[in-house]
């Protein structure tokens, strides 16, 4: 469009002319128009929605406090212990922006697990929102990395051994694994060299490619539009004469508003922890962290943050009794339910022979490998939601007992597994890991089969203000 | 995990008696308590900084405890020449090994390692033990190659144990103790005919130090403040930082819940 034919901005005051004039060379207006005051929300979002723009906040919040951290550490194994507490202690409010950094680390995944509850509770990822749902897991998948890189560099205790604990479990991989391990490391156990490219990693490599995930999420998002909590499409409805969603209002001012009010219960709650309990009674500033990295000396207890336990605690359930008494068995009778389920020849030969070659796998490699199998899959297998959910509705409003019932079963494996991912392991708290593994898969394999035959009640044609 | 089963296994039947951390005494430490942090800080200069070091410390932060920059150059600038230095130590790691076995640990951020009120029952839960190497041993720490730097205050202890029937009546016992305390439970084969299993275990003063207990206790309860005061020497200004930002964000929540629900009026 050439930029005579662009209209003048209005409406901005002493600003008009400025606008225009950037206006006639960069979309500006238009961008605002798409992705601000005209791009139309349900209105009867609810305390869920809040938790994306929280996490947005929170990836804020670490970008700003990291490039000042930056400033001040060292990433070095002989000084970076020290520079951290130099931040601590020297760096004039180096404190403040330290346990930001370190208590944002442990709120931007509480955000994010609550942001994806919400689209499991809603079925967000449902068609044709399946793309979004993978830049959001992609997210999530850059933001564990993130985490793991970034735990590394106070160069603590549980710095050094949890790194040495995670980068260890690529050693399992059958042939390629050691030099795997040793390849990731720079060096035969956790080093100097290590810690100079997790830093790398940690502030450049991954926070680019998060920031660029981000953005193409919100594009997403904006070409298919938000769902909401009756998981009915708002374009569906719209006014004959406008051709604007009757039950959308513009994201600009309605949810500026509502999501700033959001912000700053979040910053209440955010800055209790930063200011009165930094170390959230160990579990998002561990007391060993405190104790300088010594290669030579295991602590007797490595336990990873709090948001990596659940799936840690799924590595530590399979044991060889696990594998043989729970997968082995688990593996034949899901073959059997899709043989049983599916009518194509192909899938059936294919299911067949897919089984034979796991069951082989199980039967012949070491449980290890099996733990980090579970491990790896217990991440992944969120991504293949949009197809496991079978469900004639999105919304929990309207599906039936059997879809609630799996969804309350699956948080309780969760925070569980999340439990005692925290905790030495023991006789009955590994049952009870193995327990919780058992019902955190099934919520995912069974998915195609309950979601399809529960009760659902039909979904209202607009949406419904509580 | 077959390593750890193996481990498990050998393990079983050395496992003689099942032994009880020791209960750990609450540390009564309060870090805007100038008077006990100065004490602590003299202690900790003259009994701890020999050996170990403090050396994310700089000796200038002890201004904020009120004290003149005179004041800590005469009395507690003992191993440095400039205030703006750090609390090292002369003590070599070569030598620390060659002496102790191992070399003792940077204290700086010690008291958020392990916690004040372990500290707190640590130090004061030193006992002779011929069989050491430096002849003294630990009631919370086995076996812990540091002799007990602080003995000529609080004298000499012994471990006394005491038998008991059931555990309720050993507990009952050990919470009368002024000293840290713990129960090993053996097996009722361990225990013999007179079916004692509960075995209580403390320490008495043998030969009494330049301190009575009483005083030993304070002194130890200002180093472990200094300590824990050390460890984050920013900490009452983050509380305080805390309160004023609490404030303005409270007046924010208010005008942000104000400002949503006027533009939302006019959806329904």
């Amino acid at each position: 469009m050439a930029a005579a034919e662009k209209q003048a901005v209005t409406g901005a005051g002493p600003f008009n002319g400025l606008l225009t004039w950037i206006d006639q060379r960069f979309p500006l207006m238009e961008t605002l128009r798409s992705h601000l005051t005209e791009y139309y929300a349900p209105k009867n979002f609810n305390f869920w929605y809040y938790f994306g723009s929280l996490a947005l906040f929170v990836l804020v919040i670490q970008i700003v406090t990291g490039i000042f951290l930056t400033m001040n550490y060292k990433p070095d194994a002989s000084q970076a212990f020290a520079s951290v507490e130099y931040i601590m202690r020297e760096v004039p409010w180096g404190w403040w922006i330290r346990y930001m950094h370190s208590t944002g680390a442990s709120f931007f995944f509480v955000c994010v697990y609550l942001h994806m509850f919400r689209a499991m509770l809603y079925g967000s990822y449902r068609k044709p929102r399946e793309l979004l749902w993978i830049f959001g897991m992609l997210i999530f998948l850059c933001l564990m990395a993130e985490a793991f890189f970034g735990y590394l560099l106070p160069w603590g205790q549980m710095s050094y051994w949890g790194a040495q604990v995670i980068v260890n479990l690529f050693d399992a991989i059958p042939v390629i694994g050691p030099k795997l391990a040793i390849w990731i490391r720079g060096d035969f156990v956790v080093s100097d060299a290590t810690l100079n490219r997790f830093f790398a990693y940690h502030v450049i490599a991954v926070p680019l490619a998060l920031l660029a995930l981000v953005v193409a999420h919100l594009i997403a998002l904006h070409e298919v539009g938000s769902s909401n909590p009756d998981g009915v499409e708002i374009k569906n409805v719209k006014d004959p004469k406008t051709g604007k969603p009757l039950d959308g209002i513009p994201f600009h001012p309605y949810y500026t508003v509502k999501d700033t009010f959001g912000v700053v219960v979040f910053l209440v709650v955010f800055s209790v922890v930063v200011f009165f309990a930094p170390e959230a009674g160990g579990y998002f500033l561990e007391n060993n962290n405190f104790i300088p990295a010594d290669p030579l000396k295991t602590p007797m207890h490595i336990a990873p943050v709090w948001y990596f336990t659940p799936y840690y605690s799924i590595l530590r359930a399979t044991t060889e009794e696990f594998v043989l008494w729970a997968l082995v068995p688990g593996l034949v009778a899901f073959a059997l339910l899709i043989i049983w389920s599916v009518k194509s020849t192909a899938t059936r030969v294919a299911t067949g022979v897919t089984t034979i070659v796991l069951l082989l796998g199980l039967l012949t490699l070491d449980a290890k490998v099996w733990g980090v199998v579970l491990m790896g899959t217990s991440v992944m297998i969120f991504f293949l939601l949009p197809w496991l959910d079978r469900s004639p509705v999105k919304s929990i409003r309207y599906k039936g007992p059997i879809t609630k019932a799996a969804i309350a079963l699956f948080v309780i494996a969760f925070f569980v597994l999340g439990y005692l991912g925290t905790e030495s392991v023991t006789g009955g708290r590994t049952l009870a890991a193995q327990i919780g593994t058992a019902v955190y898969f099934l919520f995912f394999l069974l998915m195609p089969w309950y979601s399809k035959m529960d009760k659902c009640r039909p979904e209202p044609e607009r949406v419904t203000s509580k | 995990m077959k390593v750890l089963v193996v481990l498990l296994a050998l393990a079983a039947p050395l496992a003689l008696a099942a032994e009880e951390s020791v209960r750990l005494d609450t540390a009564p430490i309060d870090p805007r308590d100038v008077a006990s942090l100065q004490a602590g800080a003299r202690t900790f200069v003259n009994y701890c900084l020999n050996c170990h070091s403090a050396g994310m410390m700089r000796y200038h932060k002890l201004l904020d405890l009120g004290l003149t920059e005179q004041q800590v150059k005469d009395n507690l600038l003992f191993t440095a020449d400039k205030i703006g230095e750090l609390m090292a130590v002369a003590l070599t790691k070569k030598d620390a090994k060659e002496w102790f076995g191992a070399a003792p640990p940077d204290l700086s951020v010690i008291a958020r390692a392990r916690g004040p009120d372990w500290l707190y029952t640590y130090l004061r839960s030193f006992y002779r033990d011929s069989e050491s190497a430096t002849g003294w041993n630990n009631m919370v720490y086995e076996h812990v190659a540091m002799p007990h730097a602080l003995w000529t205050l609080s004298g000499q202890q012994v471990q006394v144990e005491r038998k008991f029937k059931n555990m309720e009546q050993a507990e009952a016992v050990g919470r009368m103790q002024r000293n840290a305390w713990k129960i090993d439970v053996l097996t009722p084969d361990q225990a013999g005919n007179d079916g004692e299993r509960f075995i209580l275990k403390t320490i008495r003063t043998e030969t009494a130090g330049s301190l009575s207990q009483i005083d030993y206790d304070i002194l130890v309860r200002d180093l472990v403040n200094f300590m824990a005061w050390m460890s984050e020497p920013n900490q009452l200004a983050r509380k305080q930082v805390g309160y004023v930002v609490m404030l303005v964000l409270l007046v924010l929540l208010v005008l942000t819940y104000l400002l949503y629900k006027e533009f939302w009026k006019d959806v329904h």
